[in-house]
Protein backbone atom coordinates (compact mmCIF):
# COMPACT_ATOMS: atom_id res chain seq x y z
CA UNK A 1 0.00 0.00 0.00
CA UNK A 2 1.53 3.88 -0.97
CA UNK A 3 2.61 5.71 2.02
CA UNK A 4 1.00 8.86 2.12
CA UNK A 5 2.45 10.24 4.73
CA UNK A 6 6.13 10.45 3.06
CA UNK A 7 7.27 10.76 -0.15
CA UNK A 8 10.49 8.87 -1.76
CA UNK A 9 12.37 10.89 -4.26
CA UNK A 10 15.86 9.93 -5.90
CA UNK A 11 18.61 12.78 -5.89
CA UNK A 12 21.27 12.08 -8.29
CA UNK A 13 22.83 9.76 -9.95
CA UNK A 14 22.78 12.92 -12.19
CA UNK A 15 22.71 16.01 -10.18
CA UNK A 16 25.12 18.81 -9.84
CA UNK A 17 25.85 18.39 -6.12
CA UNK A 18 26.29 15.01 -5.84
CA UNK A 19 29.77 15.28 -7.48
CA UNK A 20 30.16 12.33 -9.62
CA UNK A 21 27.90 9.91 -9.82
CA UNK A 22 25.98 9.46 -6.34
CA UNK A 23 22.19 8.41 -6.54
CA UNK A 24 20.53 8.89 -2.97
CA UNK A 25 16.93 7.96 -1.87
CA UNK A 26 15.43 10.45 0.05
CA UNK A 27 12.62 9.49 2.00
CA UNK A 28 10.74 12.84 2.61
CA UNK A 29 8.20 14.63 4.94
CA UNK A 30 7.60 17.67 3.55
CA UNK A 31 11.26 19.36 3.73
CA UNK A 32 12.61 17.00 6.44
CA UNK A 33 14.79 13.86 5.29
CA UNK A 34 13.73 10.90 7.30
CA UNK A 35 15.67 8.01 5.55
CA UNK A 36 18.43 8.65 3.15
CA UNK A 37 20.10 5.75 1.14
CA UNK A 38 23.06 6.03 -0.91
CA UNK A 39 23.56 3.84 -3.76
CA UNK A 40 27.24 3.66 -5.27
CA UNK A 41 28.62 1.61 -7.85
CA UNK A 42 28.28 3.38 -10.91
CA UNK A 43 31.71 4.27 -11.70
CA UNK A 44 32.89 0.86 -10.24
CA UNK A 45 36.37 -0.30 -12.51
CA UNK A 46 37.40 -2.75 -10.43
CA UNK A 47 40.83 -1.53 -9.49
CA UNK A 48 41.26 -4.37 -7.58
CA UNK A 49 40.84 -7.09 -9.68
CA UNK A 50 42.74 -5.87 -12.43
CA UNK A 51 45.67 -5.00 -10.01
CA UNK A 52 45.77 -9.08 -9.60
CA UNK A 53 46.68 -9.10 -13.23
CA UNK A 54 49.31 -6.61 -13.85
CA UNK A 55 52.97 -5.80 -12.54
CA UNK A 56 53.70 -3.87 -9.24
CA UNK A 57 54.99 -1.06 -11.35
CA UNK A 58 51.94 -1.67 -13.65
CA UNK A 59 49.39 -0.31 -11.08
CA UNK A 60 50.72 2.59 -9.96
CA UNK A 61 48.42 4.33 -13.19
CA UNK A 62 45.22 2.54 -11.75
CA UNK A 63 45.62 4.75 -8.79
CA UNK A 64 45.63 7.68 -10.21
CA UNK A 65 42.36 7.05 -10.77
CA UNK A 66 40.95 6.97 -7.41
CA UNK A 67 40.49 10.21 -5.76
CA UNK A 68 41.43 11.60 -8.95
CA UNK A 69 41.42 15.53 -7.17
CA UNK A 70 44.52 14.17 -4.94
CA UNK A 71 46.48 11.65 -7.53
CA UNK A 72 50.17 11.94 -6.08
CA UNK A 73 49.02 11.05 -2.59
CA UNK A 74 47.22 8.04 -3.99
CA UNK A 75 50.57 7.27 -5.86
CA UNK A 76 52.10 7.77 -2.56
CA UNK A 77 50.51 5.81 -0.31
CA UNK A 78 51.12 2.13 -3.24
CA UNK A 79 54.74 3.16 -3.26
CA UNK A 80 54.96 3.49 0.34
CA UNK A 81 52.99 -0.22 0.52
CA UNK A 82 54.88 -1.58 -1.95
CA UNK A 83 58.48 -0.30 -0.85
CA UNK A 84 57.48 -1.54 3.06
CA UNK A 85 56.20 -5.47 0.80
CA UNK A 86 59.89 -5.49 -0.15
CA UNK A 87 61.38 -4.32 2.87
CA UNK A 88 63.25 -0.96 1.03
CA UNK A 89 61.65 1.56 3.00
CA UNK A 90 64.60 3.04 4.54
CA UNK A 91 66.62 3.03 1.18
CA UNK A 92 64.36 6.02 -0.44
CA UNK A 93 67.01 8.44 -0.88
CA UNK A 94 66.50 11.78 1.02
CA UNK A 95 65.62 14.27 -2.25
CA UNK A 96 63.30 11.50 -3.10
CA UNK A 97 61.41 12.02 0.45
CA UNK A 98 61.45 15.57 0.24
CA UNK A 99 59.92 15.54 -3.05
CA UNK A 100 57.13 13.04 -2.40
CA UNK A 101 56.06 15.43 0.64
CA UNK A 102 56.40 18.51 -1.02
CA UNK A 103 54.27 17.11 -3.60
CA UNK A 104 51.86 15.36 -1.39
CA UNK A 105 50.87 18.87 0.30
CA UNK A 106 50.56 20.27 -2.93
CA UNK A 107 48.24 17.69 -4.10
CA UNK A 108 46.43 18.24 -0.56
CA UNK A 109 46.11 22.11 -1.44
CA UNK A 110 44.68 21.52 -4.78
CA UNK A 111 42.72 19.04 -2.91
CA UNK A 112 41.06 21.22 -0.65
CA UNK A 113 40.48 23.91 -3.06
CA UNK A 114 38.12 21.88 -5.13
CA UNK A 115 36.73 21.51 -2.03
CA UNK A 116 35.98 24.91 -0.97
CA UNK A 117 35.13 25.82 -4.26
CA UNK A 118 32.30 23.29 -5.02
CA UNK A 119 31.19 23.34 -1.40
CA UNK A 120 30.37 26.91 -1.60
CA UNK A 121 29.23 26.91 -5.01
CA UNK A 122 26.60 24.05 -4.13
CA UNK A 123 25.31 26.32 -1.38
CA UNK A 124 25.24 28.88 -3.82
CA UNK A 125 28.16 31.46 -3.35
CA UNK A 126 29.29 31.09 -6.58
CA UNK A 127 32.37 33.63 -6.82
CA UNK A 128 34.59 31.87 -4.35
CA UNK A 129 34.64 28.70 -7.04
CA UNK A 130 36.21 30.90 -9.52
CA UNK A 131 38.66 32.07 -6.95
CA UNK A 132 39.04 28.52 -5.96
CA UNK A 133 39.97 27.71 -9.52
CA UNK A 134 42.40 30.30 -9.95
CA UNK A 135 44.96 29.10 -7.40
CA UNK A 136 43.99 25.30 -8.35
CA UNK A 137 45.21 26.13 -11.65
CA UNK A 138 48.77 27.09 -10.82
CA UNK A 139 49.46 23.83 -8.61
CA UNK A 140 47.62 21.77 -12.04
CA UNK A 141 50.28 23.86 -14.10
CA UNK A 142 53.01 22.59 -11.70
CA UNK A 143 51.85 18.88 -11.67
CA UNK A 144 51.84 19.27 -15.80
CA UNK A 145 55.52 20.67 -15.65
CA UNK A 146 56.39 17.52 -13.06
CA UNK A 147 54.84 14.71 -14.46
CA UNK A 148 53.25 15.80 -18.18
CA UNK A 149 49.73 15.55 -17.13
CA UNK A 150 47.42 17.75 -15.24
CA UNK A 151 45.21 14.98 -13.39
CA UNK A 152 46.57 11.49 -13.75
CA UNK A 153 50.61 12.45 -13.19
CA UNK A 154 51.76 8.59 -12.65
CA UNK A 155 54.89 10.60 -11.13
CA UNK A 156 56.09 8.31 -8.19
CA UNK A 157 57.54 5.20 -8.39
CA UNK A 158 58.79 1.92 -6.12
CA UNK A 159 62.07 3.30 -4.77
CA UNK A 160 61.91 7.03 -5.54
CA UNK A 161 60.78 9.36 -8.35
CA UNK A 162 60.07 9.02 -12.22
CA UNK A 163 61.87 12.21 -12.72
CA UNK A 164 63.58 15.16 -11.04
CA UNK A 165 61.76 18.34 -10.64
CA UNK A 166 61.63 20.53 -13.46
CA UNK A 167 64.59 23.28 -13.27
CA UNK A 168 63.64 27.15 -12.01
CA UNK A 169 60.14 25.27 -10.47
CA UNK A 170 61.41 25.63 -6.92
CA UNK A 171 61.45 29.25 -7.22
CA UNK A 172 57.54 29.09 -8.74
CA UNK A 173 56.04 26.85 -5.92
CA UNK A 174 57.58 29.09 -3.32
CA UNK A 175 56.36 32.63 -4.92
CA UNK A 176 52.71 30.71 -5.02
CA UNK A 177 52.84 29.02 -1.58
CA UNK A 178 53.72 32.40 -0.53
CA UNK A 179 50.89 34.31 -2.09
CA UNK A 180 48.39 30.91 -0.51
CA UNK A 181 47.94 32.31 2.81
CA UNK A 182 46.46 35.66 1.35
CA UNK A 183 44.55 34.08 -0.93
CA UNK A 184 43.19 31.93 1.92
CA UNK A 185 42.34 35.10 3.24
CA UNK A 186 40.64 36.27 0.39
CA UNK A 187 38.24 32.93 0.47
CA UNK A 188 37.82 33.54 4.43
CA UNK A 189 36.92 37.25 3.85
CA UNK A 190 34.10 36.28 1.06
CA UNK A 191 32.40 33.15 3.11
CA UNK A 192 33.51 33.29 6.86
CA UNK A 193 31.32 36.66 7.94
CA UNK A 194 28.39 36.00 5.59
CA UNK A 195 25.26 35.51 7.08
CA UNK A 196 24.02 33.27 4.61
CA UNK A 197 26.55 31.17 4.55
CA UNK A 198 27.07 30.99 8.32
CA UNK A 199 23.21 29.92 8.32
CA UNK A 200 23.80 27.04 5.84
CA UNK A 201 26.83 25.50 7.54
CA UNK A 202 26.28 26.11 10.96
CA UNK A 203 24.86 23.21 13.19
CA UNK A 204 24.64 21.30 9.90
CA UNK A 205 25.75 17.90 9.35
CA UNK A 206 26.16 17.17 13.30
CA UNK A 207 27.96 13.97 14.18
CA UNK A 208 29.66 13.15 17.71
CA UNK A 209 33.02 11.89 17.97
CA UNK A 210 31.86 8.68 19.17
CA UNK A 211 30.03 8.15 16.31
CA UNK A 212 32.15 9.27 13.62
CA UNK A 213 34.92 6.80 15.08
CA UNK A 214 31.85 4.54 15.13
CA UNK A 215 31.63 4.87 11.45
CA UNK A 216 35.15 4.84 10.52
CA UNK A 217 35.52 8.04 9.65
CA UNK A 218 38.71 9.72 8.84
CA UNK A 219 40.67 12.44 7.98
CA UNK A 220 39.13 16.12 8.32
CA UNK A 221 36.01 15.05 8.52
CA UNK A 222 36.68 13.35 11.66
CA UNK A 223 39.29 16.13 13.19
CA UNK A 224 36.07 18.63 13.05
CA UNK A 225 34.20 16.58 15.23
CA UNK A 226 37.48 17.18 18.00
CA UNK A 227 39.23 13.81 17.33
CA UNK A 228 43.03 14.80 17.51
CA UNK A 229 44.71 12.28 14.80
CA UNK A 230 46.49 12.85 11.77
CA UNK A 231 48.97 9.84 10.27
CA UNK A 232 51.20 12.20 9.39
CA UNK A 233 51.71 13.19 12.75
CA UNK A 234 50.88 9.73 14.45
CA UNK A 235 52.70 7.06 12.00
CA UNK A 236 54.37 9.38 10.23
CA UNK A 237 55.65 8.50 6.84
CA UNK A 238 58.06 10.02 4.04
CA UNK A 239 60.37 11.47 6.60
CA UNK A 240 56.95 13.76 8.18
CA UNK A 241 58.11 13.45 11.69
CA UNK A 242 60.92 16.11 10.39
CA UNK A 243 58.42 19.01 9.46
CA UNK A 244 56.91 21.37 11.82
CA UNK A 245 53.47 21.56 11.82
CA UNK A 246 49.85 21.39 13.73
CA UNK A 247 46.86 19.31 13.46
CA UNK A 248 43.70 21.43 12.55
CA UNK A 249 41.01 20.12 15.13
CA UNK A 250 37.34 21.86 16.05
CA UNK A 251 35.07 20.05 18.32
CA UNK A 252 32.28 22.18 16.57
CA UNK A 253 30.99 18.86 15.00
CA UNK A 254 29.05 20.52 12.40
CA UNK A 255 29.26 21.23 8.89
CA UNK A 256 31.14 24.83 10.16
CA UNK A 257 33.94 23.05 12.54
CA UNK A 258 34.95 21.04 9.40
CA UNK A 259 35.07 24.18 7.11
CA UNK A 260 37.74 25.46 9.35
CA UNK A 261 39.75 22.64 9.94
CA UNK A 262 40.03 22.24 6.56
CA UNK A 263 41.36 25.97 6.15
CA UNK A 264 43.54 25.75 8.77
CA UNK A 265 45.04 22.49 6.83
CA UNK A 266 45.64 24.46 3.51
CA UNK A 267 47.68 26.84 5.66
CA UNK A 268 49.54 24.43 7.51
CA UNK A 269 50.29 22.73 4.18
CA UNK A 270 51.68 26.02 3.09
CA UNK A 271 54.10 25.94 6.24
CA UNK A 272 55.27 21.98 4.69
CA UNK A 273 55.60 23.19 1.67
CA UNK A 274 58.37 25.98 2.65
CA UNK A 275 60.18 23.57 5.06
CA UNK A 276 59.96 20.94 2.27
CA UNK A 277 61.30 23.57 -0.39
CA UNK A 278 64.40 24.56 2.72
CA UNK A 279 65.45 20.71 2.77
CA UNK A 280 65.67 20.14 -1.13
CA UNK A 281 69.10 19.43 -1.84
CA UNK A 282 70.62 18.10 -4.56
CA UNK A 283 70.96 14.21 -4.66
CA UNK A 284 69.70 10.92 -6.24
CA UNK A 285 66.08 10.42 -6.26
CA UNK A 286 66.04 7.09 -6.98
CA UNK A 287 67.10 3.80 -4.79
CA UNK A 288 70.06 1.51 -5.12
CA UNK A 289 68.09 -1.11 -5.86
CA UNK A 290 68.79 -2.70 -9.16
CA UNK A 291 66.26 -5.51 -8.75
CA UNK A 292 63.08 -3.45 -8.14
CA UNK A 293 64.06 -0.32 -9.18
CA UNK A 294 63.46 1.13 -12.94
CA UNK A 295 67.02 3.13 -14.17
CA UNK A 296 66.54 7.16 -14.54
CA UNK A 297 65.51 7.56 -18.13
CA UNK A 298 68.48 8.73 -19.37
CA UNK A 299 70.10 5.56 -18.78
CA UNK A 300 67.50 3.40 -20.68
CA UNK A 301 67.52 5.62 -23.49
CA UNK A 302 71.39 6.37 -24.35
CA UNK A 303 72.83 2.73 -23.46
CA UNK A 304 72.62 -0.86 -24.30
CA UNK A 305 72.23 -2.23 -20.50
CA UNK A 306 70.43 0.47 -18.99
CA UNK A 307 67.85 -0.58 -22.24
CA UNK A 308 68.43 -4.12 -21.07
CA UNK A 309 67.50 -3.74 -16.84
CA UNK A 310 64.76 -1.62 -18.15
CA UNK A 311 62.97 -4.21 -19.97
CA UNK A 312 63.83 -6.91 -17.80
CA UNK A 313 61.88 -4.71 -15.01
CA UNK A 314 59.10 -4.04 -16.73
CA UNK A 315 58.63 -7.45 -18.63
CA UNK A 316 59.08 -9.36 -15.99
CA UNK A 317 58.63 -7.30 -12.70
CA UNK A 318 59.88 -8.13 -9.48
CA UNK A 319 58.98 -10.76 -7.10
CA UNK A 320 58.26 -9.24 -3.27
CA UNK A 321 58.56 -12.61 -0.51
CA UNK A 322 55.64 -14.00 0.43
CA UNK A 323 53.89 -11.94 3.17
CA UNK A 324 51.19 -8.96 3.53
CA UNK A 325 51.35 -4.90 5.10
CA UNK A 326 49.16 -2.46 4.84
CA UNK A 327 49.60 0.86 5.04
CA UNK A 328 47.67 4.22 5.35
CA UNK A 329 48.33 7.73 4.00
CA UNK A 330 46.70 10.88 5.39
CA UNK A 331 44.89 11.79 2.25
CA UNK A 332 43.14 15.19 1.75
CA UNK A 333 40.00 13.14 2.36
CA UNK A 334 41.12 11.01 5.13
CA UNK A 335 42.77 7.86 5.21
CA UNK A 336 43.77 6.32 2.28
CA UNK A 337 45.59 2.80 2.87
CA UNK A 338 46.90 -0.32 0.66
CA UNK A 339 46.52 -3.42 2.05
CA UNK A 340 48.88 -6.01 0.38
CA UNK A 341 49.23 -9.76 0.08
CA UNK A 342 52.44 -11.25 -1.78
CA UNK A 343 52.49 -15.08 -2.79
CA UNK A 344 56.15 -14.54 -4.35
CA UNK A 345 54.78 -14.13 -7.69
CA UNK A 346 55.65 -10.79 -9.75
CA UNK A 347 51.86 -9.76 -9.48
CA UNK A 348 50.45 -9.20 -5.85
CA UNK A 349 47.95 -11.99 -4.94
CA UNK A 350 45.28 -9.23 -3.12
CA UNK A 351 45.04 -5.93 -3.40
CA UNK A 352 42.80 -4.04 -0.93
CA UNK A 353 42.29 0.11 -0.94
CA UNK A 354 40.66 1.07 1.87
CA UNK A 355 38.96 4.33 0.24
CA UNK A 356 38.68 7.23 2.25
CA UNK A 357 35.33 8.19 1.17
CA UNK A 358 33.82 5.48 0.74
CA UNK A 359 34.02 5.18 4.90
CA UNK A 360 33.21 8.82 4.98
CA UNK A 361 29.94 8.26 3.13
CA UNK A 362 28.93 5.46 5.26
CA UNK A 363 28.51 8.45 7.85
CA UNK A 364 26.24 10.49 5.38
CA UNK A 365 22.66 9.16 6.38
CA UNK A 366 22.83 9.66 10.27
CA UNK A 367 24.56 13.29 9.31
CA UNK A 368 21.33 14.19 7.33
CA UNK A 369 18.44 11.94 9.07
CA UNK A 370 15.82 14.30 10.36
CA UNK A 371 17.34 17.72 8.96
CA UNK A 372 15.79 19.78 5.99
CA UNK A 373 16.38 18.35 2.20
CA UNK A 374 18.65 21.45 1.40
CA UNK A 375 21.40 20.36 4.15
CA UNK A 376 22.04 16.95 2.50
CA UNK A 377 23.27 19.75 -0.52
CA UNK A 378 25.55 21.00 2.57
CA UNK A 379 26.79 17.90 3.49
CA UNK A 380 27.37 16.16 0.34
CA UNK A 381 30.10 18.87 0.06
CA UNK A 382 31.76 18.69 3.80
CA UNK A 383 32.24 14.87 3.65
CA UNK A 384 33.91 16.30 0.63
CA UNK A 385 33.45 12.53 -1.73
CA UNK A 386 35.50 11.48 -4.30
CA UNK A 387 33.26 8.98 -6.21
CA UNK A 388 36.33 7.85 -8.45
CA UNK A 389 37.72 6.57 -5.27
CA UNK A 390 34.38 5.79 -3.87
CA UNK A 391 33.12 3.40 -6.74
CA UNK A 392 37.18 2.12 -7.22
CA UNK B 1 51.00 -1.57 25.89
CA UNK B 2 52.95 -3.71 23.22
CA UNK B 3 51.66 -5.65 20.50
CA UNK B 4 53.15 -8.69 22.06
CA UNK B 5 51.41 -8.17 25.15
CA UNK B 6 48.62 -7.69 22.91
CA UNK B 7 48.55 -11.00 21.35
CA UNK B 8 49.95 -12.72 24.64
CA UNK B 9 46.66 -10.99 26.13
CA UNK B 10 44.19 -12.61 23.63
CA UNK B 11 45.91 -15.96 24.17
CA UNK B 12 45.07 -16.04 27.64
CA UNK B 13 41.78 -14.58 27.23
CA UNK B 14 40.71 -16.82 24.13
CA UNK B 15 43.07 -19.94 23.91
CA UNK B 16 42.31 -22.19 21.47
CA UNK B 17 40.94 -19.67 19.33
CA UNK B 18 43.94 -17.89 18.49
CA UNK B 19 45.30 -20.67 15.91
CA UNK B 20 48.18 -18.59 15.03
CA UNK B 21 50.21 -15.34 15.09
CA UNK B 22 52.73 -13.85 13.37
CA UNK B 23 55.20 -10.68 12.20
CA UNK B 24 56.68 -9.52 8.78
CA UNK B 25 57.75 -6.03 8.46
CA UNK B 26 56.64 -5.07 11.94
CA UNK B 27 52.83 -5.54 11.40
CA UNK B 28 51.37 -7.85 13.80
CA UNK B 29 48.85 -10.48 12.29
CA UNK B 30 46.60 -12.64 14.49
CA UNK B 31 44.65 -15.71 12.91
CA UNK B 32 41.26 -16.83 15.00
CA UNK B 33 38.62 -19.33 14.59
CA UNK B 34 35.59 -17.99 13.02
CA UNK B 35 32.90 -18.75 15.41
CA UNK B 36 34.66 -16.28 18.28
CA UNK B 37 35.02 -13.45 15.25
CA UNK B 38 32.57 -11.38 17.48
CA UNK B 39 33.87 -11.99 21.02
CA UNK B 40 37.10 -11.11 19.91
CA UNK B 41 36.25 -7.96 18.37
CA UNK B 42 34.04 -7.27 20.99
CA UNK B 43 37.64 -7.72 23.79
CA UNK B 44 39.83 -6.15 21.23
CA UNK B 45 37.42 -3.00 21.02
CA UNK B 46 36.52 -2.61 24.74
CA UNK B 47 39.49 -3.97 26.85
CA UNK B 48 42.10 -3.15 24.07
CA UNK B 49 41.54 -0.26 22.63
CA UNK B 50 41.06 -1.13 19.38
CA UNK B 51 38.10 1.24 18.69
CA UNK B 52 38.93 1.82 15.06
CA UNK B 53 38.33 -0.28 12.22
CA UNK B 54 39.83 0.96 9.43
CA UNK B 55 39.36 -1.86 6.94
CA UNK B 56 37.73 -5.55 6.43
CA UNK B 57 38.29 -7.33 3.46
CA UNK B 58 37.99 -11.14 2.07
CA UNK B 59 40.89 -12.67 0.38
CA UNK B 60 40.56 -15.63 -1.88
CA UNK B 61 43.35 -18.38 -1.36
CA UNK B 62 42.00 -20.88 -4.20
CA UNK B 63 43.38 -24.63 -4.28
CA UNK B 64 44.19 -24.01 -0.59
CA UNK B 65 41.91 -25.08 2.24
CA UNK B 66 40.08 -22.74 4.41
CA UNK B 67 39.67 -21.30 0.72
CA UNK B 68 38.95 -17.54 2.15
CA UNK B 69 40.56 -15.25 4.43
CA UNK B 70 38.32 -12.46 6.10
CA UNK B 71 40.63 -10.02 7.54
CA UNK B 72 40.48 -7.58 9.80
CA UNK B 73 42.72 -4.06 10.04
CA UNK B 74 42.88 -2.65 13.67
CA UNK B 75 43.53 0.94 14.26
CA UNK B 76 44.15 1.69 18.01
CA UNK B 77 43.55 5.88 18.50
CA UNK B 78 44.90 5.59 22.00
CA UNK B 79 48.45 4.41 20.95
CA UNK B 80 48.26 4.58 17.63
CA UNK B 81 49.28 1.21 16.90
CA UNK B 82 47.75 -1.28 14.42
CA UNK B 83 46.62 -4.97 14.57
CA UNK B 84 45.40 -7.61 12.25
CA UNK B 85 43.30 -10.21 12.55
CA UNK B 86 42.33 -12.94 9.97
CA UNK B 87 39.67 -15.33 10.44
CA UNK B 88 39.59 -18.39 7.80
CA UNK B 89 36.43 -19.43 5.85
CA UNK B 90 35.31 -22.57 4.35
CA UNK B 91 34.55 -22.17 0.61
CA UNK B 92 31.07 -24.61 1.29
CA UNK B 93 30.13 -22.22 4.00
CA UNK B 94 31.56 -19.14 3.37
CA UNK B 95 29.74 -17.39 5.78
CA UNK B 96 30.95 -15.04 8.79
CA UNK B 97 28.95 -13.80 11.80
CA UNK B 98 28.50 -9.76 11.29
CA UNK B 99 31.05 -7.49 13.14
CA UNK B 100 28.92 -4.70 12.18
CA UNK B 101 27.48 -4.62 16.03
CA UNK B 102 30.87 -4.01 17.01
CA UNK B 103 31.99 -1.61 14.64
CA UNK B 104 29.10 0.21 12.50
CA UNK B 105 31.81 1.14 9.97
CA UNK B 106 31.71 -2.91 9.29
CA UNK B 107 28.17 -2.33 7.85
CA UNK B 108 29.48 -1.81 4.08
CA UNK B 109 32.48 -3.12 4.54
CA UNK B 110 30.90 -6.64 4.82
CA UNK B 111 28.70 -5.30 1.89
CA UNK B 112 31.54 -5.29 -0.51
CA UNK B 113 33.20 -8.14 0.69
CA UNK B 114 29.71 -10.45 -0.04
CA UNK B 115 29.35 -8.13 -3.33
CA UNK B 116 32.93 -8.75 -4.51
CA UNK B 117 34.57 -11.97 -2.75
CA UNK B 118 31.13 -13.87 -2.21
CA UNK B 119 31.17 -13.93 1.84
CA UNK B 120 28.41 -14.48 3.46
CA UNK B 121 28.05 -12.25 6.92
CA UNK B 122 25.60 -13.99 9.50
CA UNK B 123 23.08 -11.18 11.11
CA UNK B 124 23.72 -8.74 8.62
CA UNK B 125 21.31 -5.56 9.17
CA UNK B 126 21.35 -5.14 5.25
CA UNK B 127 22.97 -7.53 3.44
CA UNK B 128 22.57 -6.45 -0.26
CA UNK B 129 25.18 -6.05 -3.22
CA UNK B 130 26.92 -2.55 -2.76
CA UNK B 131 28.86 -1.77 -5.64
CA UNK B 132 27.62 -3.82 -8.84
CA UNK B 133 24.10 -4.08 -9.47
CA UNK B 134 21.34 -6.18 -7.54
CA UNK B 135 21.14 -8.87 -10.51
CA UNK B 136 24.72 -8.87 -11.15
CA UNK B 137 25.40 -13.11 -10.97
CA UNK B 138 29.11 -13.96 -9.30
CA UNK B 139 31.63 -12.46 -7.06
CA UNK B 140 34.33 -10.87 -9.79
CA UNK B 141 37.19 -10.80 -6.65
CA UNK B 142 36.74 -14.87 -6.58
CA UNK B 143 40.13 -16.13 -8.52
CA UNK B 144 37.82 -18.42 -10.61
CA UNK B 145 36.48 -15.07 -11.87
CA UNK B 146 37.93 -14.37 -15.35
CA UNK B 147 39.36 -10.81 -15.52
CA UNK B 148 37.79 -9.79 -19.20
CA UNK B 149 34.46 -11.29 -17.90
CA UNK B 150 32.32 -14.04 -17.77
CA UNK B 151 30.68 -13.86 -21.35
CA UNK B 152 34.11 -13.27 -22.85
CA UNK B 153 37.14 -15.16 -24.52
CA UNK B 154 40.15 -14.54 -22.67
CA UNK B 155 42.51 -12.03 -24.32
CA UNK B 156 45.26 -13.83 -27.16
CA UNK B 157 47.84 -11.71 -27.46
CA UNK B 158 47.74 -9.53 -30.71
CA UNK B 159 47.87 -12.00 -33.73
CA UNK B 160 49.26 -11.74 -36.82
Amino acid sequence: MANFETMTINMGPQHPSTHGVLRLVLELDGEIVRKATPHIGFLHRGIEKLSEHRTYHQILPLTDRLDYLAPMHNNLGYVLAVEKLLGITDQIPERAQVVRVLLAELTRLKSHLVWLACHALDIGAMTVFIYCFREREEIMNFYEEISGARMTSNYFRVGGLSADLPEGLETRIRKFTNDMPGHIETYEGLLTGNKIWQKRIKDVGVISAEDAIDLGVSGPSLRGSGVDWDLRRDQPYSGYENYDFEVAVDDGCDTWARYHVRLKEMRESCKIIHQALDKLKPGPILADVPKVVLPPKQETVNTIEGLIHHFKIISEGFKPEKGEVYVGVENPKGEVGYYLVSDGSARPHRMKIRPASFINLQALPKMVEGSMIADVVAVIGTLDIVLGEIDR
Amino acid sequence: MSLQAVVDKLKAKFGETVLESGEFRGETTVIVKKEDIVAVCTFLKYELGYNFLTDLCGVDYMGQSPRFMVVYQLYNLGDHTRLRIKAPVEENDARIDTVSGVWATANWLEREAWDLMGIDFNNHPDRRRILLPDDWEGHPLRKDYPVQGPDREPYQGRLE
